[in-house]
């Protein structure tokens, strides 16, 4: 039980971060019906920001209160992450729309490249860790041989998670953008003959979706302390996993989905093998592609003839 | 690859010979969640008939097609369709690609599906895949240069190019199917669904679209299949004039239900027919189908 | 985004420095700031001066490029195109075209004659081996593209887990002649049949889904297949790989120095080059069989049931084709041609490991297929060349050292170079080198078909 306790609160906290980074991939799909491949990288992009800006502001600036450095670190990771996304909407995909149908995919695959490999170059191959950022928390639970844990770390991280996503959600669902944003997703053609700029709407898009996974990256920088050019694949592709899961084109089946994967990551880490937790996420996107591809909370597609 | 059996024993019986239904529909309802597009519909269309399915639109005469051919599954009902050595195939349990193959139903689609990339010539060799296939040895034979491939081959182009004679597009065998004029992709793509030999052909408004030339043509065309070739024509079609000149027997849809069923004289003068079909007053409409008690209800597709 | 009066100069300079902006603001501080482990933690070194030279070179690339534009969209207002009459499709003649009968024969005699002009050409087989190398590296990949056609290009099923396949070849290689001792001649049908079984195995279950779906489950069946490879040390040996493969021998005939070996039969000197140049004639020859094998399914019933499955799957459907059986054949030849390949690249190497099988493989190898042009066998082969061979030129780039100081290599640029050239292939040619089709059957001369006609398939 207190075993089972502590998983959870770990899958719940993996999970927000998957969560974040799927809302990402599950509204560029809905909105362009593309797989944005390079999201996971814009990911890792934003984790080696939060780095740099965290080390400025703690080693040279000398900023001792650590909630002050994190609210700097998350504006300015989320500015400058929006801005890569926005880039690369208008560099590698903007010219591609109306293309060939396997053209987005690839300028992704090959965006996805091109940023791992200039971290690669720009800060070297080898992990950066970072001095612990926030230490500390509450015991929930004690018994002899075992002690639940919720650490200020995973409840700061539920907790940005949760107030990001209201607001969020709010945008979406209350405001002009969002209005064209889903007008867009129903059908583009039509919304920009109703006055809607759909190439803006698109653009904002890939801005909000890239500003979502630099949260993602600053979190996961504070949860885990360490970060390296290669760490933007395999989340990527969970967080992708937890979109689909969820049902792409759905934002709270983003995040539903996200917590998901995040919970069967960690019990299966714990209970099975920690070795063939990639292989059992890669498994969950295969499976659930192939039985159920308009996932938990997503809309049905009926073949046309 | 997928041996070609004939008709499966559970859903094929001998039946008496005679001028039978090629194709029964028994009870056919097909609903989409909570939408009745085709409700308890029952019809026959007679071998070496042409039968027309008529209605307005939203009445379910595409479903009740896709429901023939295979690509939707039935909610209810019974489709038997009959060939001349007196087989019987159940189309509602064939998948949707052994429908043609093995009960040789053909169909053509009412926003064309051609291959657009493919020349027409390749678009009717595509059509007689299954004899080619059996030819080729299921490609292994094929793939060491055998004569009988060959020679298959050549007999596939030549009936290719009797059909691209017939529907006069012979000068552009070559060019690619997405070139054509709209004209010319609709007889190309009946001329490719005849070329898998059907005993039923279904059109899905094959007159959409043309002028009234082409329409002449079409109307040609369509007589000349049913009287020089075994197979017989179901067609849905909103242009009257096709209908009322080839068919020789219509069957007339309004929401999902059948509501008449006769020669095209009979259907010209059926009141029914006029108030749901032939142009009446809306409320005129309404009060006709209260009479003879049709609902508004469950209606769709 | 040309606009539709001519700029002044004022105008160019506001967007150029708009971009200088834009890339400034990518800059910082990924560029600006190194992180370097310090003997406290980590520590940041500026690079300020790199950011200014950076963005001054976008500023000026974009200047230049506006003055450009400028000049062409003068020219063109004057000229009205007869491109404008009609939609905007790829409609320009094609360079491929032209390339592709000519080009098709060249890349034949050099690829069959390369050992011979190799060894002129540096003065004897030692020093050609550097070029011996690169030319079985480019047609190992030549091979692959070729096989992955088949699936991408004919059938039009995005496959971006190709490579495992190839990952299956090898280890069926490795596994079956260290532990039974297999030879090469025997393992090499048996890993493309291995292969083709895999290809089964993974292709029934996925093959109904579609595009992009389909893109990300094959995706992640070749990751976990990376996976199994590392993890299941028992079999595989996990990430430290197999190693001591047998090599490759001459029909039996092995390549050693005493008198049982290739050059003591043949009367040669023994020269260890001998083997090398072997290697090369057989990927040349397995890839050839690969073009061999394409070319005639192309006018084979299932070749036409491909291509038509790319064009229209539901007609395909309405015609009694078998479309899972048809993708099926599909999926598991190309998988067979990589078990070819990746048999022939553990011969090879002698040495396998998980590393040799990323993802980054499968990118690869379909960016060459894509680049190619689909379904254009020439054009994947000049493809090929041009992504394997164009990155080795980067090595011999010494002489940039001098100008980017100590310490540069350019090796290093290699993919990251790799991954801006495949956005700028798609943003420049999405339909490849060469987009024409050429019919399989005719009645009269055989004519390309424009390749704004021809479809990329739905999964």
């Amino acid at each position: 039980m207190d075993v089972f306790l502590q998983q959870l609160i770990n899958g719940l906290t993996l999970g927000s971060i998957y969560g974040l980074i799927a809302i990402g991939y599950t509204m560029v799909f809905g909105i362009i019906g593309m797989v944005n491949f390079a999201h996971g990288d814009v990911f890792m992009v934003s984790s080696f920001i939060a780095l740099i800006v965290f080390l400025i502001l703690t080693a040279w600036l000398g900023i001792s209160s650590v909630a002050f450095a994190l609210l700097i670190v998350l504006v300015v990771a989320m500015a400058l992450t929006a801005l890569w996304g926005w880039a690369i909407e208008r560099v590698a995909y903007r010219p591609l729309r109306g293309s060939f149908r396997l053209a987005p995919l690839i300028s992704a695959i090959g965006v996805s490249i091109f940023l791992s490999n200039f971290v690669q170059v720009t800060q070297g191959a080898r992990n950066k860790s970072t001095p612990p950022m926030l230490e500390g928390g509450v015991v929930l639970m004690q018994s002899e041989s075992y002690t639940v844990f919720l650490s200020y770390k995973q409840v700061l991280i539920m907790a940005v998670t949760a107030v990001l996503l209201t607001g969020f959600w709010y945008l979406v669902q209350r405001t002009p953008f969002g209005r064209a944003q889903r007008a867009c997703e129903q059908d583009r053609k039509m919304a920009a003959l109703l006055g809607i700029d759909v190439d803006r709407t698109i653009s904002l898009t890939f801005v909000l979706g890239a500003a979502l996974a630099a949260v993602a990256g600053v979190l996961y920088l504070l949860y885990y302390g360490v970060v390296s050019f290669s760490d933007g694949f395999v989340p990527g592709v969970k967080a992708f996993t937890a979109a689909v899961l969820g049902g792409i084109g759905s934002l709270p089946g983003a995040v539903l989905g996200g917590l998901i994967i995040g919970l069967i990551e960690v019990f299966w880490s714990a209970y099975f093998s920690i070795e063939y937790k990639d292989v059992a996420a890669f498994s969950i996107l295969a499976i659930v592609l192939i039985f159920m591809p308009s996932g938990i909370l997503g809309r049905a597609e009926v073949e046309k003839v | 690859m997928t041996v070609l059996t004939p008709a499966n024993p559970k859903t094929a019986e001998k039946i008496a010979v005679g001028r039978e239904a090629v194709l029964s529909v028994a009870h056919l309802t097909m609903r989409f969640g909570g939408l009745t597009a085709v409700n308890d519909l029952s019809f026959e269309a007679k071998a070496g008939d042409i039968t027309a399915l008529i209605g307005p639109n939203g009445a379910g005469k595409t479903t009740v097609f896709n429901c023939i051919t295979g690509f939707y599954k039935p909610t209810e009902g019974m489709l038997r369709l009959a060939h001349a050595d007196g087989t019987v195939h159940l189309l509602e349990r064939l998948p949707n690609f052994a429908v043609n193959r093995t009960a040789r139903v053909a169909r053509t689609f009412q926003n064309i599906r051609l291959f657009p990339g493919m020349t027409v010539l390749e678009n009717l060799l595509v059509a007689q895949h299954k004899p080619l296939m059996r030819a080729s040895g299921f490609t292994v034979l094929g793939l060491l240069g055998l004569a009988g491939y060959r020679s298959a081959e050549r007999a596939a182009i030549e009936k290719a190019k009797a059909w691209l004679d017939r529907i006069g597009l012979m000068e552009r065998a070559d060019d690619p199917a997405g070139a054509l004029p709209y004209g010319a992709q609709r007889r190309l793509e009946i001329a490719r669904a005849m070329c898998t030999d059907p005993v039923l052909l279904c059109l899905d408004e094959p007159a959409a679209g043309l002028n009234p030339r082409e329409s002449a043509e079409l109307n040609a065309l369509l007589r000349h299949i049913r009287d020089a070739h075994d197979t017989s024509v179901l067609l849905i079609e909103h242009d009257m004039s096709v209908v009322m000149q080839i068919s020789d027997h219509v069957v007339v849809l309004d929401y999902g239900c059948k509501i008449a069923d006769g020669t095209p004289d009979e259907i010209r003068s059926d009141p029914k027919v006029i108030a749901a079909y032939l142009g009446v007053e809306d409320e005129e409409v309404e009060r006709v189908e209260a009479e003879v008690g049709i609902g508004h209800g469950e209606a769709g597709a | 985004m040309a606009d539709a009066r001519t700029p002044g100069l004022p105008d160019i300079l506001r967007d150029a420095g708009l971009y200088a902006l834009v890339a400034f603001g990518l800059c910082i501080p990924i560029i600006a700031y190194r992180t370097d482990a310090g003997p406290t933690g980590l520590e940041l070194t500026p690079r300020w001066k790199l950011v200014a030279a950076f963005c001054a070179a976008i500023f000026a690339l974009r200047v230049v490029q506006r003055l450009i534009l400028a000049r062409r969209d003068a020219r063109r207002a004057l000229t009205p195109s007869p491109a404008q009459a009609t939609e905007a499709v790829q409609g320009e003649p094609d360079a491929g075209q032209r390339v592709s009968k000519l080009g098709l024969y060249a890349f034949l005699g050099v690829a069959l004659t390369l050992p011979v002009i190799a060894t002129t050409a540096s003065g004897g087989l030692g020093p050609a081996r550097y070029w011996i190398d690169l030319g079985i590296l480019i047609l190992t990949y030549v091979m692959l593209g070729w096989g992955l056609n088949i699936v991408v290009g004919l059938a039009g099923l995005l496959d971006l887990g190709y490579v495992a396949f190839y990952a299956v070849g090898a280890y069926c290689y490795a596994l079956l002649s260290t532990t039974f001792g297999l030879s090469f001649w025997i393992c090499l049908p048996l890993a493309g049949l291995f292969a083709a079984a895999w290809g089964m195995v993974l292709g029934f279950p996925v093959l109904r889904l579609r595009g992009d779906y389909l893109a990300i489950v094959t995706l992640a069946f070749g990751e976990i297949i990376r996976l199994v490879l590392i993890n299941w040390t028992d079999l595989t040996g996990g990430a430290a790989g197999i190693s001591s493969i047998p090599r490759a021998t001459f029909f039996g005939i092995p390549f050693t120095a005493d008198e049982t070996g290739f050059a003591a039969r043949f009367g040669l000197e023994f020269d260890s080059m001998h083997r090398v140049v072997f290697l090369y004639y057989l990927i040349l020859g397995l890839a050839l069989l690969t073009n061999l094998a394409t070319l005639r399914l192309r006018r084979m019933p299932i070749g036409r049931a491909w291509e038509a499955l790319r064009e229209d799957e539901i007609a395909c459907r309405s015609l009694g084709i078998d479309t899972t059986t048809t993708k099926l054949t599909a999926f598991a030849l190309g998988a067979a041609f990589a078990g070819f390949a990746g048999s022939f690249f553990s011969v090879r190497q002698g040495f396998i490991s998980p590393e040799s099988f990323t993802f980054l493989e499968s990118a690869i190898i379909l960016a060459i297929v894509v680049l190619g042009g689909m379904g254009s066998q020439v054009g994947v082969a000049i493809a090929a060349v041009a992504m394997v061979g164009g990155p080795e030129l980067l090595r011999n780039l010494g002489f940039l050292s001098a100008v980017f100081g100590e310490g540069f290599d350019p090796n290093e640029y290699r993919l990251l170079l790799f991954g801006l050239a495949m956005v700028a292939m798609m943003v420049w040619r999405p339909r490849g080198l060469i987009s024409v089709r050429v019919p399989s059957v005719s009645l009269g001369e055989r004519r390309a078909i424009s390749g704004a006609h021809v479809s990329e398939g739905h999964g």
